[in-house]
């Protein structure tokens, strides 16, 4: 059951990126990548990280892909941006990856054969709290920093000047 | 339980597939969605180490990831529709003001 | 083998139960709507529907509307994005329908040996998972406006999405009080926790513990379900909507999921502030009262009055969601953008300080 869900779920967030790549629509790149990272967040519940799922669902599916939804649909760019001009980098471009894909997999070949804990993983949702506000807590907090200054930044920069 | 090394093969997939992206595509929108894709990527390595590891680091850095992510994501995004906003245009290209 | 066999076999029966229970429901939820707008304005409401002549209050008035609604012509305009056109509406009638699988129906039931948890899937991140799911619900407006290929549908399209998402802040936001009473995201656990007494008579249920955090809660999850006073996005008689290129059976799906919004809102609502399936004093053997009675009752009895009132909370919360619905004007965008971010979250911070104070106090 593992086994299948996993494959499943690799197959459509493989094909979902791939989908990226070959549509030239900015609307449906970015239904691909909602599928793409709902997917993921699958994949996250099955590494027996379920709080990391549901965040990642929440974040990235439910909120940062609005944002880059809204965006498309105000910008709407009727014809579509077609890939790069130059045919010869297209066809390039695949077999550059299966070297990139070969080499990355050579590079963590020592991880694969790292041994496996058997121990259970204490990653629950309170297990993360309490970690989150004693080790890390002023990572924590920069984050939060982070994310004020984002949230301010964002919107003086999209703000239209008042008209005097 | 799943291996550990078939979630490293498709997180380095996924990886190669959102550089590629970034690369081929040339409006400013779809290559931010491509660096979001290789963020990802690099979440689910983090994941599968912190579940080889046994401990819940790996997964709070991840949260530390999506949340710098989202703001990224905010202001990123606020600076493409300003760049249309002046020009009319998404293309990569076309920013070429640097350009001597 | 024949273990696992009846594992499957339950859940099985489980998921097909809850469908048919919420199917049922929102079936039953428009003939309510009819009858009680109906008393509001002073009318009789739908009663002319029948079998054989026999017409008991307009009970079958639900099964005409769905007749009607699956032999009407189910137009797609010539200009939509077909895909995902047809795909909209069950995107957002899936993301709704899925979370009836987080909701407790009540305690376990024990037939023989066997125990069985009346929920299908207890998470241990339950409530954030119910979360998730209504926040990936947006994806069916925002699709369904840009599909349409109409100026008015988009626009509609992202005034609700931006209204959704507004207003999930401050319904994220709201539940963190209660969070932290109940130090669990666990909903059965949730609940189990609710079943304790408050100072030895009152039963220990969110909104005695959260009135803040609940009244949030109400008015940001009324946004969400977007019906009036907060109907901007698809405001039927005034504004276009993002359904407006919708016909049929797939309009149908629509008004569907609306109702079927109310009714998750509502068991929502009944599990984290009134107690799920608790009755007050009913423990797993019989009422005990704190004056000192005791009634004690089998197990089967006390299963069924859990269930029983459980339906009978959900029943209210829509009830209450009608009464609403049929009784307030319609916001206007400014005064609704205000009423999320000005008020609904700074209330929802208020309801954090002040519950973190009190609870170290």
């Amino acid at each position: 059951m593992g086994y299948f869900l996993f494959f499943l779920l690799a197959v459509m967030t493989v094909g979902a990126v791939l989908g990226m790549i070959i549509s030239k629509n900015q609307a449906y790149n970015a239904i691909f990548l909602i599928l793409a990272f709902a997917c993921m967040g699958g994949l996250f519940a099955l590494l027996e990280a379920p709080f990391i799922a549901v965040v990642q669902i929440i974040i990235y599916a439910g909120a940062i892909m609005v944002l880059f939804i809204f965006v498309v649909m105000m910008i709407n760019v009727h014809s579509g941006i077609s890939a790069e001009k130059k045919k010869w980098i297209i066809y390039l471009s695949p077999v550059l990856a299966v070297i990139l894909i070969i080499e990355l997999i050579l590079s963590i070949k020592g991880a694969f054969s790292l041994p496996v804990s058997t121990e259970i993983i204490k990653a629950g949702p309170t297990d993360l709290g309490r970690l989150l506000f004693t080790k890390y807590l002023y990572h924590f907090e920069i984050t939060s920093i982070l994310i004020i200054a984002a949230l301010v930044g964002a919107i003086v920069l999209v703000k239209k000047k008042e008209k005097k | 339980m799943i291996p550990a090394n078939y979630f490293l093969i498709l997180s380095v997939v996924l990886f190669v597939l959102g550089a590629i992206a970034f690369f081929i595509k040339r409006d400013l929108i779809t290559m931010f969605m491509s660096v979001e894709i290789m963020l990802n990527a690099a979440n689910l390595a983090f994941i599968t180490f912190a579940r080889s590891a046994s401990s819940p680091d790996g997964q709070i850095i991840v949260f530390f990831i999506i949340t710098v992510a989202a703001a990224e994501a905010a202001v990123g995004l606020a600076i493409i529709l300003l760049i249309f906003r002046q020009k009319k245009t998404i293309k990569s290209e076309d920013m070429k003001l640097m350009k001597g | 083998m024949t273990e696992t066999l009846y594992e499957t076999l339950i859940i099985f029966i489980k998921i097909v139960c809850a469908l048919v229970w919420l199917l049922a429901c929102t079936l039953y939820l428009t003939w309510l709507e009819r009858k009680e707008s109906a008393l509001i304005q002073d009318r009789v409401g739908a009663n002319r529907a029948s079998i054989f002549g026999i017409r008991i209050i307009g009970l079958f008035q639900p099964f005409a509307d769905a007749i009607k609604m699956i032999f009407k012509e189910d137009f797609v305009p010539s200009f939509s994005r077909k895909f995902l056109h047809t795909m909209a509406p069950f995107i957002s009638f899936f993301f709704v329908a899925i979370t009836i699988t987080a909701i407790p129906f009540g305690d376990t039931l024990r037939i023989g040996n066997r125990t069985i948890h009346l929920q299908i899937l207890d998470f241990n991140v339950g409530l954030l998972f119910i979360l998730a799911m209504l926040s990936l619900g947006i994806y069916g407006i925002i699709i369904s406006g840009w599909a349409s290929n109409n100026k008015y549908a988009l626009i509609g399209g992202m005034r609700g999405a931006a209204q959704v998402i507004s207003y999930e802040v401050a319904l994220g936001l709201s539940l963190i009080g209660l969070i932290m009473v109940y130090p669990s995201l666990r909903l059965s656990s949730i609940v189990l926790y609710q079943g304790e007494l408050l100072f030895g008579f009152l039963p220990k249920w969110g909104i005695f513990l959260q009135p803040l955090g609940f009244v949030v809660f109400l008015l940001a999850a009324l946004a969400e379900t977007k019906r009036a006073p907060f109907d901007l996005p698809e405001g039927e008689s005034e504004i276009i909507g993002f359904f407006t290129e919708y016909s049929g059976l797939k309009w149908g799906l629509f008004m569907m999921v609306d109702f079927m919004e109310v009714i998750i809102v509502s068991t929502l609502l009944t599990t984290l502030f009134f107690g799920g399936w608790q009755v007050p004093w009913l423990a797993s053997d019989g009422f005990h009262f704190p004056w000192g009675g005791e009634l004690l009752l089998s197990h089967v009895v006390v299963v069924l009055l859990q269930v029983a009132a459980f339906n009978i909370k959900v029943f209210f919360f829509c009830w209450l969601q009608i009464l609403i619905r049929w009784t307030y004007p319609r916001f206007r965008y400014d005064q609704l953008m205000d009423f999320g971010w000005k008020l609904l979250v700074p209330l929802s911070l208020v309801n954090i300080i002040g519950t973190g104070i009190i609870m170290t106090l």
